[in-house]
């Protein structure tokens, strides 16, 4: 029963601010609130609940908390693109202050698809490759900033990579799609690893099995971030032929 | 424009085989047939890393290649004979790619176990030796033909 009213706290307390926010700009499309209380499912899923409790000691739960707060959720709420939303209830001195935030040096590095690949999936591979893992499991303090991290660099690495929602500093395309299938192909690596070098108190069993579902449920999400990218070229490349038409005419 | 979309119609179409081939290879023969695994444990690292970079790029390729088709339909550009040859020759360099630097230099896994592999490896290349030759002569004759 406690269990129940912290699930459906967690889930409110996401969702509540989103969906005020888009109730008072008015006419903010339907589709991304539904992204971003499909997101915020997601990450209540993950932090409290049964699979939240079982991915203590279950490598398999571990894996799916991991697939759903660094990889499902991020995706929805870039879909649900917050912070035009934030940008377009704040007050305009407000919004002037986050535009100059967002140009200066430190925003620059951390938002280059470089740095924010590298703090995604080189922040798995530390945890993965290192005693990190095994000092997540004896410190709840070390479990909780992995698991913030987790998401954090997963909503970042999703922000910067598909530029759907405000980003002044996005990078080009062919610079993105680079990264992107690096990054695609450091995570496969890295769950092959893991198939065959079960970390810290895991049994080669689940290792396999968390592996491969690391592999293939990483590989769904990843082929929809690719399409979003491609569509993105091909809208760009429609709009470079009608440029051309009208300049020819 | 009508010069990049001539090598847009053969590069989508290369892309395309790559990815093409690759889903065959991790359908039918790993999941359908279960000719061979996830992982067998003997793969160098080079071979590991290998193997990540080529199913990352061949689902990349996939969908890059079929929205260049949708752009060239769109322009009333896309030259599907000419097409095809590029998937089949595409798709053929790739699988020999795979059937020789990967499964036979990197070990990265082999196309089935507990057999005689050589007949396996065999029909695998020669395959891919067949694609390359339907595809170029295909795409050959379509150059004469527009010339």
């Amino acid at each position: 029963m406690g269990d129940w009213v912290s699930t459906l706290l967690v889930f409110i307390l996401i969702a509540a601010p989103y969906v005020m926010a888009a109730e008072i700009t008015g006419k903010w499309p339907v589709k991304r609130i539904l992204y971003w209380l499909l997101g915020a499912v997601c990450i209540t899923f993950s932090i409290t609940g049964s699979l939240a409790h079982g991915a203590h000691h279950n490598f398999v739960s571990h894996m799916t908390v991991h697939l759903l707060l660094g990889m499902a959720a991020p995706l929805f709420f870039v879909l649900a693109k917050p912070i035009t939303l934030l940008l377009r209830i704040m007050p305009v001195k407000l919004a002037r202050g986050m535009m100059r935030l967002s140009k200066t040096n430190y925003a620059r590095f951390i938002g280059h698809p470089i740095t924010s690949s590298l703090l995604n999936i080189g922040g798995l591979w530390l945890l993965y490759t290192t005693d990190l893992y095994m000092a997540m499991h004896m410190s709840m303090a070390v479990h909780y900033v992995v698991h913030l991290h987790i998401f954090l660099a997963g909503y970042l690495f999703t922000h910067v990579l598909l530029s759907m929602d405000f980003n002044p500093l996005r990078a080009s395309w062919s610079l993105r799609s680079v990264v992107l299938v690096l990054s695609i192909a450091a995570h496969n690596i890295l769950a092959k690893w893991l198939y065959a070098n079960p970390p810290h108190m895991v049994t080669a069993e689940q290792a396999e099995t968390g592996a491969q579902w690391m592999y293939y449920g990483g590989g769904v999400i990843e082929l929809i971030i690719i399409t979003f990218l491609c569509y993105e070229w091909y809208m760009a490349m429609q709009k470079e032929t009608k440029r051309n038409i009208q300049a020819s005419l | 424009m009508a010069k990049n979309n001539h090598s847009l119609n053969f590069w989508s179409g290369i892309l395309f085989g790559l990815g093409m081939i690759a889903f065959i290879d991790e359908t039918v023969f790993h999941q359908l047939l279960h000719w061979h695994h996830f992982y067998d444990k003997s793969t160098t690292d080079v071979g590991l890393v290998s193997d990540g970079l080529f199913h990352a790029f061949s689902w990349f390729a996939t969908v890059i290649g079929l929205f260049m088709v949708a752009h060239l339909r769109k322009q009333k550009y896309w030259n599907r004979k000419r097409w095809i040859g590029a998937v089949l020759f595409g798709a053929g360099v790739f699988q020999l790619y795979d059937g020789i630097i990967q499964h036979k230099v990197f070990r990265l896994h082999q196309i089935r176990y507990d057999v005689e592999i050589f007949y396996y490896d065999l029909v695998w290349n020669i395959g891919a030796v067949l694609f390359i030759i339907i595809g170029l002569l295909i795409l050959r004759r379509k150059r004469v033909n527009s010339a």
